[in-house]
Order: structure tokens, then C-alpha cells, then sequence
């Protein structure tokens, strides 16, 4: 009979009930008693000095309670990067400070250089016009390449635009040049990932509480990891200690990384909750999202694939100009680094690998890790550049992939840019794949579409990532300033029942319903029975919270090392209960019996006997039933997976269409496959998002022209396909307890190049064949410049 | 969203009387005026919605002339099924939300560069009936959101003499949805008007080369070879001059081949 409940199926996500009926409690939900509104006055200009802040008049506005300037926060920490990175010359990176609130200049449109408080949110607006902000505009550094060549700077007291010039693996750079020098054939390509904005459905929001008859802060905030914020703005920001600071993220509405960091209003209504001794309480526009949270990608790239002429690969080169914005987000230097660099190996065994990436500051919004982070951007590099050659040398995209994939039997497989990979099939996917995809088919759908005048194109796309972030001792090897452990605290309650505090906090992903499939399935305790707690740094165990793929091959694994330390107790509760040997207790079902008899108690007996423990032998045991247990992964993890698509492209407008999208994916072993599905399904919707669609453009004056959905084209349904997407071709994480690899990402990362393949593909067949390449987003526009240079 | 009245009358008479003060804004369905507000880059201190005048409702179909009530929402337009073209037209604009709320009259008296009616209404040659005069379509539109009205006057209704047959092409921006660009052909017993709306730099225009052709033969081949001048027309995130003007002929010859 199948299970119908635990590891392997698919219970429907019970958060969803409150989410659909409006009963989610988001930062914004939550009102103090006698809140006050924080409002922020931002620059208009990209780059300028300030000279003065005039807040007199502002001050005296009806309802205004405070303002505060950069002056205010002179002396207090600067919000950091998360990740020392090295220069090849071995040299740190550069780490200009970056304030609460601007001082000295303002360096991107938006940035705040004060904050009114008052009594309402109008009125704090009022104030903020009041504010006469005297700012001599500077010439702004918006383009890469130019900022690099000096000129002005963003950041006066480093004296150049560049924060790092990073090599990987420094050692392989002379033997892949010589490869690359020595090859018979070598593709080159320039290509620009495209900057996007995270465009999370929830904005940014943080409401700060101060009692001050303890001294204890409160942080309500919109996050996707309260412990690393709270970490963030009382050791690095304000010094508060720890211990005084709860950091509470309700429902979180969406983050595709950008409420991993901790940005400057967070500390700002911290600050102004103590002085005034009142809940302040900021909610962000739409406008200032599209404005200052941390934007992702953004990338500007040359890539050299040398290979044999049969299309056996011998080295991969890039040289990419990744751009940082204003300020180092968080993450922003670990996101075109390790988290990029690392695969630009592939799925292949190619000898041969280097990359260079240069980090700039621009008079631009700060970027940062965005779904897939680092890993989208190597993918698409790789896999464009692969599709060139394989047109290049006439060879089928398939089997150049096919020839040059590390075999099943090769693992596990230290691959040419630095990371051990575990496991892995990457032939069963494309197996798989020509299983599914009539690809026979496909010329006759061809004419079909020609026949109405349109071009269509087939794409093919294969990628690698590492998920499950991170080992702690590798990554600070490799400069990361945390660890990447998770905790997890399974608390039994006398009656039976479970609640499950988790250090992950879920921002859509489900948590509340996977993690209780894992305990369910340990304990034999009905999937309702077991609570999920998150996001709030006081009920939970110190964790790290969600990102790259994390939650459940990082914290998954503590949820089922502290559930595996409850069974121990509970079988030694059992054992006493039983008047048995503890060897000799098995545990099944939710039953512990006696091997060989018909003695059993239930695990709600158990429980119940450890909170109230009459007749149980405190010599040996403490009563209560509650585990702890922090995991540190031992290596990364590696879903893979193969992808393809077919489009129409409409020669005469450019348009094209996505007819029909394939996602074969190996996440290891899955837990919920319906959950897993929708993952896929939100990723390759972002993915196409940012393939066709998604264009984050400052103009050269450092003005954001896509700063609304007027001109910030997002994906909507009707631009996507029914997708086919398929997760049964498994080679289980060989170092984690649930033999899992995640899955938050894949969509994102492996959907952009099969769709720029497939267009590509497309107008050869229109005898556009000069067409090589199209940077996107593949608009209308850019697709008929294409067909018409 | 700064401060303001709100007064909702129920004659023109009386909308007339309020919209006489200074900073007072007529306000049709507000999809235009209400995010600008929202934004604080309109400050009206008055709105006088006209939602509520009843004589401005409506889709009357008589003869060969369909008069539409300036304060008619996309919906209801789409809903009366006037004309192909127009129907097609005003059930395309936006989305549900915004085709029960926008009017017709809101629409033409914001005159958008990108929106859709300008070209419904140039292309049928309109008469813009408002509370004072009657203003062909031909001298209505001046320019990107500049229009023949005067301060104080509202569009009541719309008079569109019904074609033979008609169609609206619309491209969208991939962002807004409004047209990229937008080509409205409609064809007369005395000849073939095409209204192109989203091109260019001074709103909607009629293609006048490509009506006289379609005049003599009304089929997309006879425009085939021809173009559009591409220098007054816009270059944005989302399209060149260039691609623009391709647009346009090719979306009038779509228009064209698919008229009934």
C-alpha cells in the first residue's frame, strides 16, 4: 500500500489555508500600542557630497517626534560583508563603511541620508519634504568598465572603484592559459547577466520595540534569517548585546535573498524605538524596494571554451566585471566569488578552469545574492558558451553535453574548479529528458510553425549547483565570517504532541509542512500532531535561517539529529516502563516494544512519563523530552539537472513564446514532491522572468529607469507554459542524514540558458545565422535588432 | 497621497460648479490620477469624480453611429459590442480591475501616448462631445497628454461613426501592458483611416500614406514595402525609433488582414 503520509508524499501545505483566507500575519499586521512611523528622506542623485541637512523647519512640523541624519550614527558600526575575500594578489578587499543613514555623500538613488519620525506615516512624510537636503550632485559611476578606469570614486578613502580582483583557482591560471593557447578549437563569448530586482510580494518592513524598564529591544522585521540579523545589527551596528535584542520575522511574504541582509533601517527604528522610548515602525514602499533592496546579478562576462575538435573540453577561461552597487551587501562578495566561481566546472570533466572576476562599486543600489546566487550566472556562462560550440563544431548539443559529463562511476569527482561533488548522474537525466521531450517530434512542429510564420527553436541546457550552504570549516577556509551550521530543538510536550523549533525560517518554501513530515516519519506521530516554530530568536535555537537551498539539507539534518535523540531517551524511558534491557527495545510505528513479546508502550505514553515521571529512575535519566541538535554539513550538496524548452519566436515583432519547458532535476531524495514541484515551478518562472523579460537599467546619470512595474516587465502567467517537470532521477547526498540536496533554486538557475538556446536555435533556423548570441532580457525589441543588424 | 475633498455630483452642471476652483481635478476612474496622487506628484485639492452622473453612462447604438457616455468604463464598452475594433480594443485595456474602473472620457482626456482609445477615436474619426462644444478627433489630440480641452470641461460622451469593418492591433509594452504600439484601422465607405497610438513622440497619429493605399486596396500586401518615418518616434527601455516604426507596419497589416 503507499504511504499516505510522512517522507514521500504530499500532504497539502497546511500554512496555505491562512495564507489563501488573509489570516497571514506579516511585519506590516503587527501595530504596537502607541507606534510611531519612521519615514525616510533619500537621495534623488546617484552620487553627491553633502554639504548640510537642514532639519530645522522639518522639526518643527505638526507631529514630528525625531529626525535623525548620518551625523546621529557617526560613531556606531558599519553594516557588513559577511565574506573577506582576496584579491590575487592577496590583498583583502576593499570595505568602505556603510552607515545607517548616508554621511558625507549619498551614493545611489535612494539612499537615505535621514528619517523622520512622527506621530502618523503622512506626517513623517510631510516632514521629509520639509527637510532642506543641500547635496552638490558628483558625476555618477554607473558603467563597470569606466568606473574601473577611475576617474571619480564612490567611496573617496579607498581611492578606487574596484573591491577585488579575485582568481580561481589562482595555481590553474597558467595551465589554462597555455590550454587554452594550445587548443584546436576555442569559442569565446561576451555575454551580461542581467541585473534584476528581487520584487519580493511582501516589501520590506521592520517595526522596533524598546522596554525601558528592562532594556530589552524587540525587532519585528521581514526576514529570512532573524539570528543572522540580530547578529549583524548588535555586533557589527549599535552593540546591543545579543541578549537583549529579539528579533521576530512573522510570515515572511517572499525574499528571493533580499531579506537574508540586514540593511540600515533595521537599525535605524532600533535606535529611535530607545530615544524615544516608543514602537517606530517602517513599512517600504514599492518604490523604495525597487530602489534599495539588494538587486541581484548584474554580471558582464567573457567566456573562452577550448575543446578538441571532436568537442572534447579542455579548459574553460571567464572574465567577468561583477557589479557590488554603492555598499557591500552582506553577501555581495561571496555571490560572484565561491558561490560562482566554484561552478564554473560544470557537470564536466574539464581539466582545465579559471576564473577572474573584478568586483565594482557603482553609484547603484547594492547587489547581492538573488535565488540562485552566483550559481545562475556560472550556469548561464557555461551552458551559452557549450550551445555556441556545439554549433560551432556541428555537433548535437546533447551529446557534446553527454561526451564531456562525469561519468556515475567517477564519483565522487573533485572537479576542476575546487569543489568535491558527492554524487551524481548527469547521463540519467538526459535519459530521462529524451524520455519525456518528443524530440523526434520536434522538425515537424518546426514546419508547424513556420507555416504561420513564426521560428522555432529547441533548447537544451544541463546545470550543476552547490546547495545546502555550508561546511563551516570550508568556508572559513575560504573567508566566510559565519558559520553555516543549523539547530533544531524537538520539544515532546507532555500530552504527546510536538512542536519543532528550527533555526531555518520558511519565506514560501513550506516548512510547516515538510519539516513534520520528517518528525512524523521518525516517530510515528500523525503529521498534525507536530508544530512547526520559526522565525523569532526567542523561541528558537541559534540558526542561520534559509537561503541557497539550505533549509532542509542543513536544518532538515538537525531536525532528524535532534529527533534521533529522542528516540534514544524515549527508548530508555520505554525500557524502564517495560522492565526491559534497552537493547532489546525496538521502536516502530510510534510503538516501543519489548523484541520477541508482546510488551509495547506508545510513544504518547513515554512522553507522558517523562513530564510526569512517578516510578522513573531519576538516577539514570532527567525527565522532559526535549533535544537540541546544531548540523554543520560536510560538504555542499549537488542537485543537478537537464533541462529543454521549445519556443516561437515571431520574426516580424521579435516576440517570442514559450511553447513547451522540461525541468529533469535530481534533487536527491524528496520529502514532499508536490512542494518540490511548486519550487521548480516559481524558479523557472523566475528564470524565464529574467530570460525574456527582467531588465533592472540605470541611465548613465545613475537614475533607475525600471523603477515601477510600468517599466520593470515581470513575469505573469500568461508568458508561462505548462511546465513537465520530473525529480524521480535520484542519486541521494551521500553526507546528509535525509540523503537530500535542495531545491529552492534550480528553476532559477537552469531555465535562463535553455531559453536563450532555444531563441538562438530559432533564428538559425530563419537563416538568421549571424545571430549568436542575445543578451537578456531576449525582448521583442532586442530579438527583431537581432534579425535586422 | 497628500490631503483633499472629494465631491461626487450627480449632473454636469453641478461637476462644473465644483471643477471651478482652483486645484480642483476631474477624476474619471482614476487609474491614471489615483497612483499619480498616491506618488505625490499630483497634489489636487478636489476631486470631483463624475462617476456618479448618470447621463454620462452608457453605449447607445443607433444607426451607423454608437455614442458612448464619457464616464463608461472599458468594461462596459467591451460589454455593448459596438464595432469589432472597439470592443476588441476596450476589452484589452489592462486588466479586470482596470477596465471596471477606467472610462473612456478619462482615457481621452489624459491622452496618453500609450493608451488605446486615442487610436479608437482618431482612426474612427470621433466627435468629442463635452459639456460646451463637439470636437472632431482629427483636432482633439495636440499631443503627448495635451488635448483641445479646456480647463474646466468635461468630455460627456463620445459619438464614433460605426466602419464597415475594423480592427485593433496592439503590441505590449512587457512592463505596463499599454501598447508599444497600437494600430487601429477602420475602413468607410469614403476610405480607410489607420490611427497609430504608443509610437510617437507626439501621440497618436494617423498614418496618412498608408490610409490612402488601403483606400484603393484594403489588404495587408498593398502596405508591405512601405514605412513609417522613424524619426519623431519614441526610443525607450523597451523599443527603438526603428523597432517602433517596424511595428507599426507590421501591426497595421495585421489590423488590416484581420478587420471584420
Amino acid at each position: 500500500m503507499p504511504k499516505d503520509s510522512g517522507i514521500g508524499t504530499s500532504p497539502k501545505r497546511r500554512e496555505d489555508i491562512r495564507f489563501l483566507t488573509g489570516n497571514g500575519k506579516y511585519t506590516d499586521d503587527i501595530n504596537l500600542t502607541g507606534q510611531s512611523h519612521a519615514v525616510f528622506a533619500r537621495s534623488d542623485v546617484a552620487h553627491g557630497k553633502i554639504n548640510h541637512i537642514d532639519i530645522s523647519a522639518a522639526e518643527t512640523m505638526p507631529g514630528v517626534l525625531a529626525i535623525f541624519t548620518g551625523e546621529d550614527f557617526a560613531d556606531v558600526g558599519g553594516n557588513p560583508a559577511g565574506w573577506l575575500i582576496n584579491s590575487r594578489d592577496g590583498e583583502p578587499m576593499k570595505e568602505p563603511k556603510r552607515p545607517v543613514l548616508a554621511y558625507g555623500k549619498v551614493r545611489h538613488v535612494g539612499d537615505a541620508y535621514a528619517a523622520v519620525i512622527a506621530e502618523t506615516v503622512l506626517q513623517a512624510q510631510d516632514a521629509v519634504e520639509a527637510i532642506k537636503a543641500d547635496i552638490t550632485e558628483l558625476p555618477a559611476i554607473v558603467d563597470m568598465e569606466a568606473a574601473l578606469a577611475g576617474g571619480g570614486f564612490v567611496h573617496d578613502e579607498i581611492e578606487t572603484n574596484q573591491c577585488f580582483d579575485w582568481g580561481w583557482i589562482e595555481d590553474n591560471r597558467a595551465a589554462t592559459d597555455a590550454a587554452i593557447k594550445a587548443a584546436p578549437h576555442v569559442t569565446t563569448l561576451s555575454l551580461v547577466n542581467n541585473r534584476l530586482v528581487p520584487n519580493a510580494m511582501e516589501s520590506r518592513a521592520s517595526t522596533a520595540d524598546y522596554d525601558r524598564g528592562t532594556g530589552d529591544y524587540t525587532l519585528y522585521t521581514t526576514s529570512q534569517n532573524p539570528h543572522l540579523t540580530r547578529l549583524l545589527v548588535c555586533a557589527f551596528v549599535l552593540g546591543i548585546p545579543e541578549n537583549k535584542l529579539r528579533v521576530v520575522s512573522p510570515d515572511v511574504g517572499g525574499g528571493f535573498g533580499s531579506k537574508i541582509y540586514h540593511y540600515g533601517e533595521e537599525a535605524l527604528v532600533l535606535a529611535a524605538a530607545k530615544k524615544l522610548c516608543r514602537p517606530v515602525k517602517w513599512t517600504a514602499s514599492r518604490s523604495e524596494s525597487f530602489l534599495t533592496d539588494a538587486h541581484g546579478r548584474d554580471h558582464v562576462t567573457k567566456i573562452e571554451l577550448a575543446c578538441e575538435k571532436d568537442g572534447t573540453f579542455i579548459a574553460f577561461r571567464t572574465d567577468t566585471m561583477a557589479n557590488v552597487g554603492a555598499y557591500l551587501s552582506n553577501f555581495s562578495t561571496v555571490t560572484p566569488t565561491f558561490l560562482h566561481g566554484t561552478l564554473m566546472a560544470g557537470n564536466y570533466t574539464v581539466p582545465n578552469v579559471y576564473v577572474n572576476v573584478k568586483a565594482v562599486f557603482t553609484n547603484t543600489a547594492p547587489v547581492d545574492a538573488y535565488r540562485g546566487a552566483g550559481r545562475p550566472e556560472a550556469t548561464y556562462s557555461l551552458e551559452r558558451v557549450i550551445d555556441k560550440c556545439a554549433r560551432e563544431l556541428a555537433l548535437d548539443p546533447i551529446e557534446l553535453r553527454r561526451k564531456n559529463f562525469i561519468k556515475p562511476d567517477q564519483f565522487p569527482y573533485a572537479s576542476a574548479a575546487g569543489l568535491e561533488y558527492d554524487a551524481g548522474n548527469y547521463d540519467a537525466l538526459f535519459d530521462k529528458l529524451e524520455g519525456i521531450v518528443d524530440f523526434g517530434g520536434f522538425k515537424a512542429r518546426r514546419a508547424e510553425s513556420e507555416k504561420g510564420g513564426k521560428l522555432r527553436g529547441l533548447g537544451i541546457n544541463s546545470y550543476i549547483e552547490a546547495c545546502g550552504i555550508a561546511p563551516s570549516n570550508l568556508v572559513g577556509i575560504l573567508g566566510a565570517r559565519v558559520g553555516l551550521y543549523d539547530a533544531a530543538t524537538v520539544r515532546v510536550n507532555a500530552t504527546g504532541n510536538i512542536s519543532v523549533m528550527v533555526g531555518a525560517h520558511s519565506h514560501g518554501q513550506g516548512h510547516a509542512t515538510v519539516f513534520p513530515q520528517v518528525v512524523s516519519e521518525m516517530l510515528g506521530v500523525e503529521e498534525n500532531s507536530i508544530e512547526i516554530v520559526h522565525g523569532d530568536t526567542s523561541k528558537i535555537p541559534f540558526g542561520m535561517g534559509s537561503y541557497g537551498s539550505r533549509s532542509l539539507a542543513v536544518c532538515g539534518s538537525a531536525v532528524v539529529r535532534a529527533t534521533e535523540k529522542i528516540i534514544n531517551k524515549a527508548t530508555k524511558i520505554a525500557a524502564h516502563m517495560l522492565e526491559a534491557s534497552e537493547s532489546d527495545i525496538d521502536f516502530k510505528d510510534g510503538k516501543f516494544s519489548v523484541s520477541g513479546t508482546d510488551k509495547s508502550v506508545a510513544f504518547g505514553e513515554v512522553a507522558f512519563k517523562a513530564y510526569v515521571p512517578h516510578d522513573y529512575p531519576h538516577d539514570e535519566l532527567e525527565p522532559g523530552l526535549e533535544e537540541t541538535a546544531f548540523y554543520d554539513p560536510a560538504n555542499f550538496t549537488y542537485p543537478s539537472g537537464a533541462y529543454a524548452c521549445e519556443v516561437e519566436v515571431d520574426p516580424e515583432t521579435g516576440k517570442v513564446t514559450v511553447e513547451s519547458f522540461t525541468a529533469v532535476d535530481d534533487f536527491g531524495n524528496v520529502i514532499n514532491p508536490m512542494i518540490v514541484t511548486g519550487q521548480v515551478h516559481g524558479g523557472i518562472g523566475q528564470g524565464i522572468g529574467q530570460a525574456l523579460l527582467e531588465n533592472c537599467t540605470y541611465d548613465e546619470n545613475g537614475q533607475l529607469l525600471s523603477a515601477s512595474y510600468m517599466d520593470y516587465a515581470m513575469p505573469r502567467a500568461s508568458d508561462l507554459p505548462f511546465y513537465t517537470v520530473d525529480h524521480s532521477c535520484v542519486t541521494p547526498c551521500t553526507h546528509n542524514p535525509l540523503g537530500v540536496k535542495g531545491c529552492g533554486e534550480a528553476g532559477a538557475i537552469g531555465s535562463p540558458p535553455t531559453i536563450v538556446n532555444a531563441v538562438v536555435d530559432a533564428l538559425h533556423s530563419g537563416g538568421h545565422t549571424h545571430v549568436t548570441h542575445i543578451d537578456m532580457p531576449v525582448s521583442p525589441a532586442r530579438v527583431w535588432s537581432a534579425i535586422n543588424s | 497621497m497628500y490631503n483633499f475633498d472629494f465631491v461626487k455630483p450627480l449632473n454636469v452642471a453641478d461637476a462644473l460648479v465644483a471643477l471651478a476652483s482652483e486645484e480642483a481635478q476631474a477624476l474619471g476612474g482614476g487609474q491614471t490620477l489615483i497612483p499619480t496622487m498616491k506618488q505625490r506628484l499630483a497634489s489636487p485639492e478636489k476631486l470631483v469624480s463624475l462617476s456618479g452622473i448618470s447621463e454620462m453612462q452608457g453605449v447607445d447604438i443607433s444607426g451607423n453611429i454608437v455614442t458612448i457616455g464619457g464616464a463608461t468604463t472599458h468594461a462596459n464598452v467591451a460589454l455593448a459590442g459596438a464595432f469589432e475594433g472597439l470592443t476588441g480594443l476596450a476589452g484589452g485595456i489592462g486588466d479586470p480591475a482596470v477596465r471596471n474602473r477606467g472610462t473612456i472620457g478619462g482615457s481621452l482626456a489624459n491622452n496618453d501616448p500609450a493608451a488605446c482609445y486615442p487610436a479608437a477615436a482618431l482612426a474612427t474619426g470621433a466627435t468629442i462631445v463635452t459639456n460646451d462644444r463637439e470636437i472632431d478627433a482629427d483636432d482633439y489630440f495636440q499631443g503627448m497628454f495635451t488635448t483641445a480641452l479646456e480647463d474646466v470641461e468635461i468630455i460627456t460622451a463620445v459619438r464614433m461613426p460605426i466602419p464597415q469593418v475594423s480592427n485593433y492591433q496592439k503590441f505590449e509594452q512587457p512592463a505596463s501592458r499599454f501598447a508599444l504600439v497600437g494600430v487601429f484601422v477602420a475602413k468607410y465607405a469614403d476610405g480607410v483611416r489607420v490611427a497609430v497610438t504608443g509610437a510617437s513622440e507626439n501621440g497618436v497619429f494617423r498614418w496618412s500614406e498608408a490610409e490612402g493605399v488601403l483606400s484603393t486596396n484594403f489588404s495587408a500586401d498593398a502596405i508591405l514595402g512601405m514605412s513609417v518615418d522613424s524619426s519623431e518616434m519614441i526610443s525607450d527601455l523597451h523599443g527603438t525609433k526603428e523597432y517602433r516604426a517596424n511595428l507599426v507596419r507590421v501591426l497595421t497589416g495585421r489590423a488590416v488582414s484581420s478587420a471584420s
